[in-house]
Order: C-alpha cells, then sequence, then structure tokens
C-alpha cells in the first residue's frame, strides 16, 4: 500500500520479473523456465488446469517453495534471497488457512502482533488497525467469531484482511473463489477487484476459471504442464489464442480438420479465402459455437443437418451434425433463418475461424 | 440432512432383536473380564479392613514404590511429550526420505514384547554387555538403577504420544504454518503460535496414555529393575514381589492404587473426547 516506486527510473514500472524459474518435485517438473513480468499495481490472473504449475508459481512468491533455477525480483530486490517473513507479501490460501484458534480479530492482529518490539504497533493501535480491516472487508460485527462459525465468503474475507493487515507489497491469491458457491462466487468477484483498486498493490491470483480469469484480471497468463504458454490481455488471449489449448481452455470450441492450400481452406467440402497467418498443409480449424451464421442450404458455409433446438432464454442452443458429428451451437434470436427446426439441412458458417497446424502427437 | 437421518434410523431399527443380543453379549463379557477383575482388586484390598489397607500402602517400602513410580513417569512422559512432537511435527508437515521408515521405527515398541525392550538395556548397560566393563569402572550404575528403569519406560511408551499426533498434524497440514510466515511470524513463534495450541488436546490425550502406561509397565522395568525392595521396584514390581510374599493384602493394595490409576486416566481420557473431540485425531472422534 505504501509502496516506494524505487529510482531505477528506466526500469520502467515492471515491480515484478520472473525470468527463467524452475521447480522440480522428485522428478515432476512442476515449473519448467517459467518467466514473466507483472507492473506496478497490476491484477495478474495465472490461469490453468489443476497441475499446470500456477500455484507451485504462486508459493515460489511467497517464499513458502524455492525454485531449482531462476530469478524473481520485486521492486528491483532479489526476492529468492529474502525469507518468507520478510517479504511482506498477502497469501490468502485456497483454504484460507485461517487460525482455528483465535478469533476474527486475533487472526487479524496476527501479522502485526509478530513483528519485533521495535515495529510493533501499541495494542491500541493493532485494535484500531484491525477495525479499520473488518470495515473494510464488511465484516465490522465478527470480530469476537471463531473461523468455525463463520461462512465461506466470510471466511475469505477474513483471509483477505489479515493478509492486507501487513499492508503486503505484492497480493497473492491462491484460488480466492475455489471453495465458493457460484453466487457469493460472483458477489465477491467485483468486490475483490475494487478492493484491489483501492488497496493499489500488485495482486497475482491463480485460478482454473477462465470465466473469472478473463473477467477480473488486467492480464492473464495461461498455464499448462508447468509452462507458461501465453500471456496477455484479457482481450489479447480471448481474440488471439496462441494454440489449440488456449482455445480450448478460454472457451467453448468446435474443433473440425481441415487443409490450407494455396491460400485457400477447405473444411468439410466448404472452401473459403484462408486467414493470413494460416499455416499449409493439414490444420486444425476452431470456431467458437456462438460465432456462426446460420444460412439457407444453397449458400456458402458448412452442410448441417438440424437435429434439435432448446431455446433458452434470449439464446438458442442448436444440435447439428456436421460430417456426421454433433456440434452444439448458439445462436441469438435473429440471426436464425426462419423456421429451424430438427430435420432441416441449412448451412453453418464460421465467422471467425482460426487455423492451427495439425498437433503431429 | 433428514434423509441421512432416516436411513440411519431406520437401519439402526431393522435387527433390533440382534442387537440387543449382541449388546447383552459385551456386557455380559466386559463383566466377566474386566469389571470382575476390578472389583476383586478392590475387595481384596479391603479384605481385612480400611486400617490394614491404609498400613499397606504407608509401609515405607510401599512409599518408596510410589515415589520411584512417580519420579520415572515424571521424567520419561515430559521426554516423550517432547519427542512426539518432535516425531510427529517431522513426518506431518515434511516430505523427506526414510519418512516412512521412521513411522515404522516409531511403531517399534508396540510391536516388541516389553521384556526384549527391557532386554536390550541389559545388553548394552549390563555388567556382561557391550558398555558393561566402561561403566564398572567408571562407577556408572544404569542397570539395577533408576536411570535403567526411565530408559526402558521411555523405550516402551515411546509411540503414544506420535502416534497420538501424527493423523491429527498430517489431518491439519501446514497451511496455517505457511500463513503464519507469510505474515512475518518467525520459526518459533509459528510454533509456538500456531503448531502447539492446534495440536494442545492430543498431546494431552498421548500424554495421558503415556503416563498410564509409564506408571502400569512391568515387563519392561522388570528385566532392569533388579527387584531391589525400596530401590529399585516401581509399584507393579511391588505387587509382584508382595504377592509372591503371599501378603495378598499388600499386594492388592497396591494393585488397587494402580487400578485407580487406570480408572483417573479412563474417565479424563473420555472426558477430554467428549469436550475437544474436533481436536483430537479423528479415530478419537465421538
Amino acid at each position: 500500500m505504501n509502496f516506494q516506486p524505487h529510482d531505477d527510473t528506466e526500469v520502467t514500472d515492471q515491480s515484478l520479473e520472473i525470468s527463467g524459474v524452475s521447480k522440480s518435485f522428485g522428478r515432476f517438473p512442476a515449473l519448467k523456465d517459467v518467466s514473466l513480468q507483472a507492473k506496478d499495481k497490476e491484477f495478474l490472473a495465472l490461469l490453468g488446469p489443476s497441475g499446470s504449475g500456477k500455484t507451485t508459481l504462486l508459493r515460489v512468491l511467497a517464499g513458502l517453495e524455492q525454485p531449482d533455477a531462476g530469478e524473481v525480483r520485486f521492486a528491483g530486490e532479489d526476492f529468492l534471497a529474502l525469507p518468507v517473513r520478510r517479504r511482506r507479501v498477502g497469501m490468502v490460501f485456497q483454504h484460507y488457512a485461517l487460525f482455528r484458534h483465535m478469533t476474527v480479530a486475533q487472526n487479524i492482529a496476527f501479522g502485526l502482533s509478530v513483528r519485533p518490539r521495535s515495529e510493533r504497533p501499541s495494542k491500541s493501535e493493532i485494535a484500531d488497525r484491525v477495525a479499520d480491516l473488518l470495515k473494510l472487508v464488511q465484516l465490522d460485527d465478527l470480530g469476537k467469531r471463531f473461523p468455525a462459525q463463520l461462512s465461506g465468503g466470510q471466511r475469505q474475507r477474513v483471509a483477505l484482511a489479515r493478509a492486507l493487515a501487513i499492508e503486503p507489497r505484492m497480493l497473492l491469491l491462491d484460488e480466492p473463489f475455489g471453495a465458493l458457491d457460484a453466487q457469493v462466487r460472483r458477489e465477491l468477484r467485483r468486490w475483490l477487484r475494487d478492493l484491489h483498486d483501492r488497496a493499489g498493490v500488485t495482486t497475482v491470483f491463480v485460478t482454473h476459471d477462465q470465466e473469472e480469469a478473463l473477467d477480473l484480471a488486467d492480464r492473464v497468463a495461461i498455464m499448462r504442464d508447468g509452462e507458461l504458454i501465453q500471456l496477455g490481455t484479457p482481450n489479447e488471449v480471448y481474440e488471439n489464442p496462441a494454440d489449440p489449448f488456449v482455445y480450448d481452455f478460454l472457451g467453448a470450441a468446435c474443433r473440425m480438420p481441415g487443409v490450407v492450400e494455396g491460400g485457400r481452406l477447405t473444411v468439410a467440402g466448404w472452401e473459403s479465402k484462408a486467414p493470413k497467418t494460416a499455416p499449409q498443409g493439414p490444420v486444425e480449424v476452431f470456431f467458437r459455437p456462438d460465432e456462426v451464421a446460420f444460412g439457407p442450404i444453397d449458400g456458402p458455409g458448412l452442410a448441417a443437418e438440424v437435429r434439435a433446438v432448446a431455446q433458452r432464454g434470449p439464446d438458442v442452443r442448436i444440435e447439428c451434425v456436421i460430417e456426421g458429428e454433433i456440434f452444439e451451437l448458439e445462436a441469438h434470436g435473429p440471426t436464425l433463418p426462419n423456421g429451424v427446426a430438427p430435420g432441416l439441412p441449412l448451412r453453418v458458417k464460421p465467422l471467425r475461424p482460426r487455423v492451427y497446424p495439425l498437433a503431429t502427437a | 440432512m433428514t434423509a441421512a437421518a432416516n436411513v440411519s434410523t431406520s437401519s439402526k431399527a431393522r435387527l433390533p432383536g440382534l442387537a440387543i443380543l449382541l449388546v447383552l453379549a459385551s456386557v455380559a463379557v466386559m463383566g466377566v473380564l474386566v469389571l470382575f477383575p476390578l472389583f476383586i482388586v478392590f475387595k481384596e484390598a479391603f479384605a481385612k479392613g480400611l486400617p490394614t489397607y491404609l498400613a499397606a500402602i504407608r509401609e515405607p517400602d510401599a512409599l518408596a514404590a510410589i515415589r520411584l513410580t512417580l519420579l520415572v513417569a515424571a521424567i520419561a512422559v515430559p521426554l516423550n511429550a517432547v519427542f512426539g512432537v518432535a516425531a510427529a511435527w517431522c513426518i506431518a508437515k515434511f516430505e523427506f526420505r526414510g519418512k516412512s521408515f521412521l513411522l515404522t521405527l516409531i511403531d517399534l515398541p508396540f510391536s516388541i514384547s516389553p521384556v526384549v525392550s527391557g532386554l536390550v538395556w541389559v545388553l548394552l548397560f549390563g555388567a556382561q554387555g557391550w558398555f558393561g566393563t566402561w561403566l564398572i569402572e567408571h562407577d556408572v550404575k544404569i542397570i539395577f538403577a533408576t536411570t535403567g528403569l526411565v530408559l526402558a519406560t521411555i523405550l516402551v511408551t515411546f509411540p503414544f504420544v506420535a502416534r497420538e499426533l501424527i493423523p491429527l498434524m498430517q489431518d491439519q497440514g501446514s497451511d496455517e504454518e505457511a500463513a503464519a510466515l507469510t505474515l512475518g511470524a518467525g520459526g518459533f513463534t509459528t510454533f509456538w503460535k500456531i503448531t502447539i495450541p492446534n495440536i494442545k488436546w492430543a498431546l494431552l490425550y498421548g500424554v495421558l496414555l503415556c503416563n498410564a502406561r509409564a506408571m502400569g509397565e512391568f515387563g519392561a522395568v522388570s528385566v532392569v529393575s533388579g527387584h531391589i525392595r525400596g530401590l529399585t521396584t516401581t509399584l507393579p514390581l511391588h505387587v509382584e514381589v508382595l504377592y509372591n510374599d503371599y501378603d495378598f493384602v499388600g499386594a492388592f493394595a497396591a494393585a488397587s492404587l494402580l487400578a485407580s490409576l487406570g480408572l483417573v486416566t479412563l474417565v479424563l481420557k473420555t472426558a477430554l473426547e467428549w469436550r475437544h473431540s474436533g481436536e483430537l485425531s479423528a479415530s478419537r472422534r465421538h
């Protein structure tokens, strides 16, 4: 919160610099040569399936794991040389890790009360700070409760208040909404983002929920098998997924084999202009199920037959058979050709197909 | 919730005849095997009236045996509490090679006969043992002395505290400790303010069991004691000595003290299980 920008102005405004970090557990490589940077006060999401190394990376930042190789700098300082307790990072654990034998107020006060005597605020200052934090996380009256007496959402906010109490230089959140139900999750999401903006602290949060990452983060780092696959703003990664994995991971995807030859893309008998960056030869074509146009059977597009139609509020889910395979497509009412009904043959035209070279594996 | 409740009541209600039979059978077995002997101990102890009972307990050798038993327990139990916490902490919170070997080692005293646990000390420190000559030359007495009794007791009661703590600490994981570290606490502060408070009831439970065994241990201490009356006989050994002398009242009076210790332990143990069930390892919960 009272982070002072250091004087090396030529280092730009990068606050967190991770370079070439690797970590193995026994024979299992959890992180492979990961490098990324976060700007000061940035909200960075580490997104990936379980086992992708995102939590390990977070624990390396916190100092709970020591990498086998690589470098971590924060505000120009060698972070790996600092023990956990000197890094002043606020960490919120997936299951909150609240101290079960302490009240909410004692939990929040812990970080201040264990400071060396010379740096420790007085009892009344600590109490004031705890009261402020309880107000900040909207738990004013719950200071005397024990963690076991709180709901999941309340525990999460206590964990956050406890982490903020030490005025962290960086906030680390491990699946902050993982253990909450969908309703609470959505409520807390906006609130957390507001809190980050007000606190003005560099925040790294780990999630496996792409919607959460795209909605909350300034930038998203997508990880798989211990490697950083892509890093960019939510818009960049969603519009330009680096590979089929990222495309698939960021949203519903339809996938079909195709061929690119002489600037033309052929998929299931339909020929069109290939995207500029498309590789030559056999390819995989991806498109989002809601980024398609439906047309009459004599028009351009993939020949399809409707199998089922289900109206879901403003959206329509259309199950089509293309080349013998079933695809679940989505459309908004107006774009639908009149009289779409099971058994009707029509043309499906992917509006923004992405083309990737066919994986050799 | 209601569905679960229904299932449990209906499954309980379905076999009343068999259940009652089983309960009666176990009560009968318990009565014959546990309660009746316990009753006999007290009946025999008071067979010649309260004054004789009190005299048997106040007799110098009996008092010496009580004192020795308390002394041995007072040394062995705290040491094993410390060892137990240290071992459980290593095993539950860290990954290292040889962890399963250490676990097996901790369990070893449970699986070998207490007589062997006593005999190893004789083989090491006895007059004919490995270090026997050296000890005699330097006039250090271990076997047939309090030190030997303490060593034998420590070995036999080693697993109690560790065994109680390991499952609980594994259950709790090390996230709270990690959280304390990120909040700026040092290793020592974290241990005292987070680890110990989280295991205090289970630790007490383990200490209770450890103490009961330490005071009641017979086999291992019998080997190293030498049965020197008033000097190296603990309470269980004192019972044997008196019984062999046909001093039944004395033997049973001493035995009644041990039985009372057992009963007190049982009450405290049950109280712990009821009051702090959430903070004991899962197998102890009600």
